[in-house]
């Protein structure tokens, strides 16, 4: 059965590792729905979350391929956990002088902010789940999205994780 | 070369004293302007590593994957940037999908103008990231010794690989006091994995339920080592082997439970056994589709164990009941140990798969490995054939290493060429390329300088590296070349006669059909100053052989050979052991 999963990995902060993986991802045929990845408190390693759609025995492969990557430190599918996972998304929507009001209020409720405000428009920013920000994206089409930038999905375990055998 | 005192040494005398290091004892190497200071390096180090000439980057490539398939060490390529380094992709491919343990080492543009497409600049790593098992680019003079560590390392622990590191010209040129034994920083890499005694007991149990049970064993037994435990499992549980193409030597091929090759051009008997079995015991293999054919059909009546080193060959082609990461060498032994214990004597008493053996002994007896008789010609069957029975008339089996290029020469010289003993068998498995067989038997020939290899060749493969004839020539290895000339691409051929109305789709390589054959290999054998001779008449073939087998150095035997054989028995690709094409 096909699911959405989430896996989680610690790779070597070094040149080429990303353009490695995706590499590796797309010439085996799996299909990533988002891909994040930033450093740690640890300037050596960088954290990468990887939403996978797939049945188990692709999400298997995905998560061996992965690390069987050198410089892969570790690879966990977290989507059996209890854990938590935010997109970020900027976005510029059209507001003249009349719509401010009516849109800061469902910035409110959104629990976005809004960073910038120019004579014709608004620049919001939001995170969180994925369907909270499709359903804000929504919210704000009849207004006219002038442009949208969101990063890939990243999501962490709550609490300490199971230490799972690297096989 | 007064190695590792405290003066400052350039980059490049640095990176070859960390080969001497690694024990490295010859490099193929084929010298280009970003490699210069390499190579100049080299010559200083002449008395602790001798270095190769080939005369194509590609055949050194193969040459270190030669060297590496019959020693089991690391071989060593290098060469210049851009165009040199793009000669080793399908030497990077290749050891990447056998599992060969290489490390090439290429020269790159200095770092102050990478990325600029300078001069011979090619993003060699960006290439090959996909066809390695690892890569580095040095920035840093200061990282070589790292580097050059963590490369050996990586090629050759856990499931053996190529590692490419690519090294800029400056980096090579800086002067510095080097760290000679830094620590490595692979924290991700975890290559020593062994099953533990419930997994592998686990293994007992599925022996002791199963009245049909059988070795699916390929070049992973090789690579970990595995032979000699693995003839004593066989021996103990008496259960047949069938073996993959790099599986040969891994198990006698004179032993009673050897069953010879399975796949696609595998015996009959074995693909039948596979078939028929209620219990795949699949060790250091990957079911590839040459192997499994249709793979939902293949070995679909038994249970599968399958032990490999790799956590991703397991459940990757074919869901396993019992899959286990191990080294396969490890496991075996454990197993073996395993035996000796009071609850496992039932699984080493004798006779216990009686109806099973004799059921393969019938089919090995009506399904025997046959090819046509002819007096008219020599049949490239029959020379192999009788190459083998001329090597093992003379006792000189042990000492023999066979190299194949791609195609029906390579896989009759896998079905009659028969291999008692791992690293006696050298040929291009995964990737299939053509030109492997004679630098793979100049790499053979340098780590083994007494014994006699011998490239089993076709026209075709031959020729995409004959120019390795003049590295043979002038480094003195006596490398030997059965040329099975047909003057043709026989295995396109052949799909051509099975699937296309034998209709010749430039796979015809002759000058034309009334003329003599073309090219003629003895005169270019002779341009590059080795012994050489050409058969076409049954009756000489035995005497050529042995005058090639005595020849001091360097041989080209030519025999021609109809093209119209094909390769039997056969199981179309995809197909299932129902299909199987016997005549």
């Amino acid at each position: 059965m096909k699911m959405r999963h989430v896996l989680s990995a610690l790779v070597q902060n070094q040149p080429g590792v990303l353009a490695h993986i995706s590499g590796m991802l797309a010439s085996r045929g799996f299909n990533i729905d988002s891909l994040a990845v930033g450093e740690t408190e640890n300037p050596d390693l960088s954290h990468m979350t990887f939403v996978v759609h797939g049945d188990d025995a692709e999400l298997e492969q995905v998560r061996k391929q992965l690390d069987k990557v050198v410089t892969v430190v570790r690879v966990e599918d977290i989507s059996s956990e209890d854990f938590v996972e935010r997109d970020l998304m900027l976005i510029k929507v059209k507001a003249d002088a009349g719509q401010r009001t009516e849109l800061v209020l469902l910035v409110q409720m959104f629990r976005a902010r809004v960073v910038d405000i120019s004579p014709g428009t608004l620049l919001i920013e939001i995170s969180g789940q994925e369907r909270k920000i499709e359903a804000f994206i929504e919210l704000m089409r009849p207004y006219g999205i002038v442009e949208l930038a969101r990063t890939g999905r990243i999501a962490m375990v709550r609490g300490i994780p199971n230490q799972k055998g690297d096989s | 070369m007064s190695a590792m005192t405290n003066t400052p040494l350039c980059g490049a005398d640095i990176l070859v004293q960390c080969l001497v290091n690694q024990g490295v004892e010859v490099v193929f190497a084929y010298p280009g302007g970003a490699s210069m200071p390499l190579h100049q390096s080299l010559t200083r180090f002449e008395n602790r590593i001798r270095t190769i000439l080939p005369r194509h980057e590609q055949g050194g490539g193969f040459a270190a994957c030669g060297y590496a398939r019959a020693t089991g060490k690391v071989g060593v390529c290098m060469a210049t940037s851009g165009p040199g380094a793009t000669n080793f992709v399908t030497c990077l491919a290749d050891a990447k999908m056998d599992s060969t343990p290489i490390v090439a080492i290429t020269g790159q543009v200095g770092t102050s103008v990478l990325g600029t497409d300078a001069f011979q600049e090619t993003p060699i790593i960006e290439v090959c990231r996909a066809i390695t098992k690892h890569h580095y680019q040095v920035m840093h003079t200061e990282d070589l010794p790292r580097i050059i560590k963590e490369a050996f390392h990586v090629a050759r622990t856990g499931r053996p690989g190529p590692v490419i590191v690519d090294v800029p010209k400056d980096v090579q040129n800086r002067t510095i006091l080097p760290d000679w034994d830094p620590p490595m920083n692979l924290p991700g890499y975890r290559p020593f994995r062994r099953a533990n005694r419930d997994q592998l007991a686990q293994v007992l149990e599925e022996i002791r339920r199963s009245k049909k049970p059988i070795i699916y064993g390929g070049g992973g037994l090789i690579a970990a080592e595995a032979a000699a435990q693995l003839r004593i499992f066989a021996e103990r549980t008496g259960i047949p082997v069938a073996l993959t193409l790099h599986g040969l030597g891994a198990f006698p091929s004179e032993h009673f439970l050897c069953l010879q090759m399975l796949g696609m051009h595998g015996t009959v008997y074995a693909n039948y056994a596979i078939n028929d079995a209620d219990l795949l015991l699949a060790l250091g293999v990957r079911f590839d589709d040459r192997v499994t054919g249709k793979v939902s059909e293949f070995a679909k009546h038994g249970r599968i164990v399958h032990i490999d080193v790799d956590p991703s060959e397991l459940n990757k082609n074919k869901v396993a009941h019992l899959p286990i990461v191990s080294d396969v060498g490890q496991a075996i032994a454990d197993l073996n140990q395993m035996l000796d214990e009071e609850q496992y004597a039932e699984l080493t008493r004798g006779g216990r798969y009686g109806d099973w053996v004799r059921q393969i002994e019938s089919w090995r007896e009506t399904e025997a490995l046959r090819y046509p008789e002819r007096d008219d010609a020599i049949l490239p069957q029959h020379a192999i054939h009788r190459l083998w029975q001329i090597v093992r008339e003379r006792g000189m089996l042990d000492e023999t290493i066979v190299t194949t290029g791609v195609g029906q020469h390579q896989m009759w010289a896998a079905q009659y060429f028969r291999f008692n003993s791992p690293r006696h068998w050298i040929t291009s498995g995964g990737l299939g390329s053509m030109g492997y067989g004679l630098p793979s038997a100049i790499g053979a020939q340098v780590a083994f300088p007494n014994r006699t290899v011998i490239d089993i060749d076709g026209d075709g493969s031959f020729l995409m590296n004959i120019q390795e004839l003049a590295c043979a020539h002038t480094a003195d290895l006596p490398v030997k070349v059965l040329l099975l000339n047909n003057q043709h691409l026989g295995m396109v051929v052949q799909w051509e006669d099975r699937f296309y109305q034998s209709n010749r789709a430039h796979t015809y390589l002759g000058a034309g059909h009334d003329e003599e054959p073309y090219p003629d290999f003895v005169a270019l054998a002779k341009g590059f100053k080795c012994g050489a001779r050409s058969v076409s008449r049954k009756e000489d073939l035995d005497e050529a052989l042995e005058e090639m087998l005595d020849a001091k150095g360097p041989y080209v035997l030519d025999v021609l050979v109809p093209h119209q054989e094909h390769v039997l028995p056969m199981i179309p690709s995809g197909a299932t052991v129902r299909d199987i094409i016997k005549a």
